[in-house]
Order: structure tokens, then C-alpha cells, then sequence
């Protein structure tokens, strides 16, 4: 799905999170916004996801205004900075929860929402903790199943916040690739939030790097290391 | 030598914040002993007192109608108010802990007021109210609903006493909890009601039952407030507690301490209740909660 941000901006009462920001995102692309913390970064993802609502401007899906829907009608695939699992339900139905949730004349049968849930359990590689809760398991393991859990509804985007932010760096490097091979065999449109460079560089197929509420350049990787446009992005990407 | 005593001071000095062994038994025994003193001793005084001249006394004096008469009121005062209390409790501390807006800190010293007003000048402000002299109240009496000296009255004054109890123990859990688990079910599509039924309530749960638990033993003691806008009216108005006194009033030490005793047990009830059920769904809060 493409996704069109047309002069976005929010506001938290005197304070300005977002000056007006405009954004195209290509359907199916892999994209990272880059800054440091109060960048706007994570506003702009919440706002994405119907999580936050911008004080003015909007947002489009697929050309159609999207600006209004509710954080259900989005239909965004989530995944929190700490994953924010259910810590009262076991793996299985933490990935169930959006299934389960669906109006009755959408929603899946029992044995169907078993398949599934099973399906995405060996997605991410972990065939064999459906039955365990999310206190018992590592970091890791615990933002691969907040990823199967977003991607359990359909979702028609992927929205990631800082995902990787909470993990040792052997296992970080890990995930990069899973996360890649993942947004690869879905095809869905991704941006996820970060404000680790080497992140964003290697695995975005476009980065956007923000400061203080603004977009300071978007390009490939190699056009923002080779051709940096601001002071600030020159310092950024070097530090 | 030295070997030796090096070697001696080690286990003291496994953790830096191991205190002495006889600090340690120090605090223990104190603690023992003040609880012993200040609680156990006074428990076992009225069960003792109120089986000085045989259980059947004991129970025959709560079988008289008066007596029945109060242990219904406080059973209906206890039913009506501890979930009104625990609906208010959880939507006070959602709207503090859930959303920022202005006058936040005013509402939290509110829900503290009544823990540190007066019950009885809390019952005052009752009458004032709502008595049959009062604008509001002589209204009502006209319409035939007194409110004071009558069951509302009561409910209103319970009511006001235990408000803290369930909001108090909601606000520190749904502050360390935040918001991110509920964000996270509405993106996944539960609605809002769905949301509160499936994820906020199972993570507040424990603190819930503990703060209806409170709520409810203090509703079923509560003697000041109760005692000013109840008006003791024998038989119509009077909970145990009011009972208690005017029997203890009346030199009937047998009855006043058979129901005193009655009372405790009631509050005894409510907390090998909570064991239980911490003992029932160990495993569940073990694997809940990681502190």
C-alpha cells in the first residue's frame, strides 16, 4: 500500500513535535526513519498508525484520505518499542487477540485461527512456545512474536518502533535479516523507527532522517552517506 | 591466623545490605511482638470475651431480631456500596493514569480527603446536607425518600469513607503498567470495551480484589460517620458496629462482644478469601509479574 503524508504537523500544546512534514512512501518499501530522540520520529509513526492525530494536514492510503480513520480501521500492523506483549496471555493467544477480536460475520473459525496462529509461529521460527507467556521468554524471542502478533490481523502496513532497541547487539544483527526476510515475503509496506544509523543504512530501502520536527533529507543509503544535504545529517551519520 | 579471621567475616559480608544477625532478629521480634500485642491479643480477647459463658449464649444473642436486624443492614451496606466504590475507584484512577488534562492533581487530592477528614465530621456534612432541615433534603423527605437517617444516608456515608481504598490500590499498578498494552490491542482492532475487558482488567486484577477486599472491611467497621447520619434508630438504622456500642453501652457485654466477635470474623473471611486466591493462581501471578 502507498502512503502519502501531506503536511503533517502535531502539536502538544505549545510544544510543536512535527512541523509540517510531507512524505511519500512506494508501496512495499522498506523504510526507516532516522533521528535522535524528540525528532518527531515516533510521532509520525503513531500518527501513522491512528495512534496520534496530527493537528493539521493528512495522510493518504493508497490516494484515498485516511486522515480520519480509527486506530481499528487502520488496520497497521504494530509493533511497540517494548513490544508491550499481553503479559496475561500465552504466545498463542497473544497472536490470536486481533483474529479474536474481529466482528463475528469476519472472524475465523476455531480450527482456522489454530492454523494460523501455527502458520505464524513457524514464520518467525518459533513452532514450539505457543503455550508459554511472554514473561518466559528472551528479548528476542519476545519481538518476534509482537511481529507475528501484528502480522496475524492482515495488516495492510508495517509499523515498527524502535524494533530492535531493546536487544544485546548479537541479536539485533539477527533479527535485521528476520525482519528483512519477513517485510520480503509479505511484500508490505514497513517503516520502522530508529536512531541507530548503521540500523537504518543497512536495512532500508530508504531512509529519512529527522531533527527537531522536521525532515532533513530522504534518499537511499547511499545517496544520504555519499551526499549528505545538511550539517546535521553529515554529523548524524558520522557520529 | 589472619587467614582464619579473614575467612570468619566472609559470610557476614556476602551482601552489602545484609545487616548483623542481631539486627536482623531485633526487627523480627519487634515486629512479632508489637503485632501480638496491638492485634492478635485484642482478636483473641473478643472471641474469648463473647465465649466466656458458652457458645449457645454466644449465638442466642445474635438470633434476636434486633441483633439479625443489624447484621442484615451491614451485609445490604457492605453489597450497595463495594461496587459502587470499586466502578468509581476504577474510573478515577483510569482517568488519572490514563490521560493528562488539567485539574489531574486536584482529583487525586480529593480521592485522599476522606482518609483524612473526620468520619464523623464527614457525617456532619451529610446531614447538612441532606437533612430533612436542608433544601435538598427536606425535598426529598417530602417525596418520601429521607435520606438521613435511613439506608441512603448510610450507603452515601460508607460510601464517602471507602472511596480511596480501590483507586488507591488501582493508580501505582496502571501507572507502572502504562499505556502501550492498550495501544497494542486497539491496533490490533479490539474496540474499546473489548480492550478494557481483555487486556486492562486481567492486568489490574490482583490489585482490584485487593482493594475491594479493603474496601469491603472497612465499609462493614465503619463506625463514625455512620453513627452521626444513621441516627441509631434500634432495629432500622443500626449496623453492627453501632450495635456493638449501644449493647457494650447497655452493660450487655455477652451480646455487644458476641457480635464484635461476629464482626471480626466477617473481616477474617475477606482475608483468607484473598490467600486463597493468591494461592489458587500462584503460578499465573509468578508468571505475570516479574518483580
Amino acid at each position: 500500500m502507498h502512503i502519502q503524508i501531506d503536511e503533517i504537523a502535531k502539536h502538544f500544546g505549545p510544544t510543536a513535535a512535527l512541523h509540517p512534514v510531507s512524505l511519500s512512501i512506494p508501496s512495499g518499501a522498506l523504510i526507516a526513519l532516522l533521528g535522535p530522540s524528540g525528532s518527531g520520529k515516533t510521532t509520525l509513526l503513531r500518527i501513522l498508525g491512528g495512534l496520534e492525530f496530527p493537528t493539521s494536514g493528512r495522510v493518504l492510503f493508497d490516494g484515498q484520505d485516511a486522515t480520519g480513520l480509527t486506530v481499528q480501521e487502520r488496520r497497521a500492523g504494530f509493533v511497540f518499542q517494548s513490544y508491550a506483549l499481553f503479559r496475561h496471555m500465552t504466545v498463542f493467544e497473544n497472536i490470536a487477540y486481533g483474529l479474536r477480536a474481529r466482528p463475528r460475520r469476519t472472524r475465523p473459525t476455531g480450527p482456522e485461527i489454530d492454523r494460523r496462529v501455527h502458520k505464524l509461529l513457524d514464520l518467525i521460527q518459533l513452532p514450539d512456545i505457543g503455550a508459554r507467556y511472554p514473561a518466559q521468554l528472551s528479548g528476542g524471542q519476545r519481538q518476534r512474536v509482537a511481529l507475528a502478533r501484528a502480522l496475524a490481523i492482515e495488516p495492510r502496513m508495517l509499523l515498527l518502533d524502535e524494533p530492535f532497541g531493546a536487544l544485546d547487539a548479537r541479536v539485533r544483527k539477527e533479527l535485521r535479516q528476520g525482519l528483512r526476510e519477513i517485510h520480503d515475503a509479505t511484500g508490505l509496506t514497513t517503516v520502522f523507527v530508529t536512531h541507530d544509523q548503521d540500523e537504518a543504512m543497512e536495512l532500508a530501502d530508504l531512509v529519512v532522517v529527522m531533527s527537531m520536527g522536521q525532515i532533513e533529507q530522504i534518499g537511499k543509503p547511499a545517496e544520504i552517506r555519499a551526499k549528505p544535504k545538511t550539517d546535521f545529517v553529515r554529523q548524524f551519520i558520522s557520529a | 591466623m589472619s587467614d582464619t579471621a579473614f575467612a570468619s567475616r566472609l559470610p557476614t559480608a556476602l551482601a552489602a545490605t545484609a545487616e548483623p544477625a542481631w539486627v536482623r532478629r531485633l526487627l523480627i521480634l519487634t515486629t512479632l511482638g508489637l503485632l501480638g500485642l496491638l492485634v492478635l491479643a485484642p482478636l483473641a480477647a473478643v472471641f474469648a470475651e463473647s465465649l466466656r459463658n458458652g457458645i449457645a449464649l454466644a449465638v442466642a444473642s445474635l438470633g434476636n431480631r434486633d441483633a439479625l436486624a443489624a447484621i442484615r443492614l451491614t451485609l445490604i451496606v457492605a453489597a450497595v456500596s463495594v461496587p459502587m466504590n470499586a466502578a468509581a475507584g476504577i474510573a478515577a484512577a483510569w482517568a488519572i493514569t490514563k490521560f493528562d488534562w488539567r485539574g489531574k492533581a486536584l482529583l487525586i487530592t480529593l480521592i485522599d480527603l476522606p482518609f483524612s477528614v473526620s468520619p464523623v465530621v464527614a457525617g456532619l456534612c451529610f446531614v447538612l446536607l441532606f437533612g430533612a432541615n436542608s433544601l435538598i433534603g427536606g425535598w426529598l423527605v417530602a417525596h418520601g425518600y429521607p435520606i438521613v437517617f435511613a439506608l441512603p444516608g448510610i450507603v452515601l456515608a460508607t460510601m464517602f469513607i471507602t472511596f480511596p481504598f480501590v483507586a488507591r490500590e488501582l493508580i501505582p499498578v496502571m501507572t507502572e503498567q502504562g499505556r502501550a498494552e492498550e495501544e497494542a490491542a486497539l491496533t490490533l482492532g479490539a474496540s474499546g470495551w473489548r480492550m478494557f475487558l481483555t487486556v486492562t482488567l486481567p492486568n489490574i486484577r490482583w490489585a482490584l480484589l485487593y482493594g475491594v477486599l479493603l474496601c469491603n472491611a472497612r465499609a462493614m467497621g465503619e463506625f463514625g460517620a455512620v453513627a452521626v447520619v444513621s441516627g441509631k434508630i434500634r432495629g432500622k438504622t443500626t449496623t453492627m458496629p453501632i450495635m456493638i456500642e449501644m449493647l457494650y453501652n447497655e452493660y450487655l457485654s455477652v451480646a455487644a462482644f458476641s457480635m464484635a466477635a461476629l464482626l471480626a470474623a466477617l473481616a477474617l473471611v475477606t482475608l483468607t478469601l484473598k490467600s486463597a486466591l493468591e494461592w489458587r493462581y500462584a503460578d499465573q501471578l509468578a508468571a505475570t509479574h516479574r518483580h
